[in-house]
């Protein structure tokens, strides 16, 4: 994210029911990184867009960007669910 | 901010002040934009994969960096794109230097392609943190996003993208810096995605495009919003020095004509125009056919010039300068030395291994970098295998154009074929010349000799007169020619034999004066003795004269004393006789 904007606290808060919802008992960790704080992040992690959530493991590296409305297509970005219907 | 806005309009001058520019640095660029791109806003740069788009962005961000002093970011958007700026260091820019010396930022942004999912709103913060970031690292005053469009293939929602682009360029904007953008070209469009709606101030097209067979590379500027900027297409190359334009020539004619003039080379070839050469700054044609001896009185200039201590720039587009300087020792001209001086510089190379811009362009640079008073091309004529007619006119007139800003004299030689006095192609290159010298042969007897001929030679006065033109191994010799009896030119051994005759001539005549002369002095000599035989005798008139006239005062003398004497005799009184003068 960058600075608390209203897409950047929705995905936030999209992204802590998901974890609720479907992470249950497993061990998981979110890093919450504010580019305005860290902006050499940027670089480093090869982030465009805002918001931006990266799954760094289990690898592969995944991205997905977007408030994190699309329950789905979350899910599916992040291999919890296999991609049965047509790719984005 | 209205207010202030419409009061600074009816106080500035009829003219609009011009944009600040930020220079290019790339040669012939600044020219064609009056100054460089539109500084703090950003350019279009649009052409299709190859075309150079990359390495004209790294040229303006280098320079800008080593020559202007603004410090610069590259964000490479595709792979290649980081290719070909890391590979500009082999155009002798060291990079690494200076990102070290943090003059430059080179980043690449790495898209993925297919592999994000999109799941709601978004937008592209992190590129504008990333730029802003970079740019405020080493406080950029130039960017390039090479090339942003990469971005479509690896996004979806083009609503956002679009949105997000407009929002980046005036964003750029704020930022202060001079960005170039480049872009692909479209099929119906500019640009592949419509880019040219956003970035309004400044568009660049960049061809590459493949004539019969040449590759030429060209560029145009299609928009320069509040600039005044060339419109046409200009033809370019790339090569180890970077990108060189071909420099926008005042097609008005407005240069200053030189009355200063230059020595030909040739003594007698001087003399037939006014005892001088010709005009510094003109430009020379010398047109003849095979083996008339065009090069050697190029060759003549040649040496003329390096004598007087200017230097010589030589394309040679036939032979090769180790054949040049061989074949002007026989005749007595040795190039040699001036060549391994420096002062003499032979360019020498095929013509059809370019097509005509790159000729006109290699001139070009190589004229800015050696910097010579006087250009030879030798011979032009070879360039009819790559152009037309009417495209070598064109080039020969931006050549001499260019060459007369300079003020630089040129001298071009051209063949003609044998046979013909004057041909068309002759006639159109000649009326951009403002000397014309034409070698022909003439065919006497047996024999086919070499005469030379001013055809025209504009602002001075010069010989109408045929000369016979000879080579031999100490030189050139310029000789007049013989009108024989019948009108006819003489030359080669008929006129040797003319001049023999004549030189017989003149020598009886010669005879006859002489005897003329001595037989006036005999004359005189006799009238002289004359004089002398009759002086004499007046002399020794002169003398007894004298002597009579001596005896006559002698007698007188005489006389008189007898009288005195008689009287005393006489017992007279000799005071009486004394006083009796008073009664005499």
């Amino acid at each position: 994210m960058a600075g608390q904007t209203p897409k950047s606290l929705v995905a936030i808060a999209n992204l802590k029911r998901l974890c609720d919802d479907h992470l249950k008992g497993r061990r998981y960790r979110i890093e919450v990184i504010d580019l305005m704080v860290t902006p050499q992040l940027a670089k480093d992690d090869q982030i465009l867009a805002i918001p931006t959530l990266v799954r760094k493991l289990p690898k592969p590296v995944r991205r997905i960007i977007g408030d994190l409305s699309n329950i789905e297509r979350v899910l599916v970005g992040l291999d919890l669910i296999p991609a049965s219907r047509t790719s984005a | 901010m209205k207010h202030n806005e419409s009061r600074n309009v009816t106080r500035k001058p009829r003219r609009s002040p011009s944009l600040p520019k930020a220079p290019t640095g790339i040669q012939g660029l600044d020219e064609l934009t009056g100054g460089g791109l539109p500084k703090g806003r950003p350019t279009l740069l649009c052409g299709d994969a190859g075309c150079g788009k990359t390495l004209l962005a790294m040229e303006f961000l280098v320079r800008g960096a080593v020559e202007s002093g603004e410090p610069g970011v590259f964000m490479a958007f595709e792979e290649n794109a980081m290719e070909l700026a890391k590979n500009f260091a082999s155009l002798g820019h060291d990079l690494k230097a200076l990102v070290a010396q943090k003059k430059l930022v080179l980043e690449f942004i790495h898209i993925e392609r297919g592999e994000l999912e999109e799941t709601g709103e978004y937008d592209l913060e992190g590129l504008f943190i990333r730029l802003g970031h970079a740019i405020d690292s080493i406080g950029a005053k130039r960017v390039v996003l090479d090339t942003v469009e990469a971005l479509f293939s690896g996004l979806s929602n083009t609503a956002i993208l679009r949105a997000e682009l407009q929002r980046l360029f005036r964003w750029l904007k704020t930022k202060g810096v001079t960005a170039i953008i480049t872009g692909e070209r479209g099929e119906t469009s500019l640009t592949r995605y419509g880019l040219e709606e956003y970035v309004a101030d400044c568009v660049i097209v960049l061809d590459h495009r493949v004539d019969g067979q040449m590759a030429t590379r060209r560029l145009r500027i299609v928009k320069y919003r509040g600039s005044t900027h060339g419109t046409s297409e200009y033809p370019f190359m790339i090569d180890e020095g970077g990108i060189s334009i071909l420099p926008v020539t005042s097609m008005v004619l407005k240069h200053k004509a030189s009355t200063e003039r230059v020595s030909s080379g040739l003594g007698r070839l001087d003399a037939m125009m006014g005892d001088k050469g010709y005009y510094r700054g003109s430009s020379v044609l010398v047109s003849g056919a095979a083996g008339t001896g065009k090069t050697s009185l190029a060759a003549y200039f040649a040496q003329g010039t390096v004598a007087r201590g200017e230097r010589c720039l030589w394309f040679a587009f036939e032979e090769s300068s180790s054949q040049i300087i061989r074949n002007m020792r026989s005749i007595g001209i040795d190039l040699e030395p001036a060549a391994r001086r420096g002062t003499l510089l032979f360019h020498a190379e095929r013509p059809t291994i370019f097509g005509l811009e790159m000729h006109l362009l290699t001139i070009h640079k190589l004229v800015s970098q050696f910097r010579p008073r006087v250009v030879v091309i030798d011979p032009i004529t070879n360039f009819t295998s790559i152009g037309s007619l009417a495209e070598i006119q064109e080039m020969l007139t931006r050549l001499i154009d260019f060459f007369k800003i300079q003020q630089i004299t040129a001298l071009f030689t051209s063949l003609t074929t044998s046979g013909e006095f004057m041909e068309s192609k002759d006639i159109g290159v000649s009326s951009l010349m403002d000397t014309w010298l034409l070698m022909r042969e003439i065919k006497s007897g047996a024999e086919r000799n070499r005469v030379l001929h001013i055809l025209k030679s504009r602002g001075m006065a010069h010989s109408n007169q045929v000369r016979e033109f000879l080579l031999t191994d100490h030189g050139a010799e310029l000789r007049d020619v013989y009108v024989g009896p019948s009108g006819v030119l003489l030359t080669g051994s008929a006129r040797d034999a003319l001049e023999a005759r004549e030189k017989a001539q003149s020598l009886f005549r010669a005879q006859e004066v002489e005897g003329k002369s001595r037989e006036l002095v005999r004359k005189r000599q006799a009238m002289e003795a004359q004089i002398a035989v009759l002086r004499a005798e007046h002399e020794v008139e002169q003398v007894e004269a004298a002597k009579m006239i001596g005896q006559d005062q002698k007698r007188a003398g005489v006389l008189a004393r007898d009288r005195v004497q008689m009287a005393r005799l006489r017992q007279s009184d000799a005071n009486a006789a004394g006083k009796t003068p008073k009664h005499k």
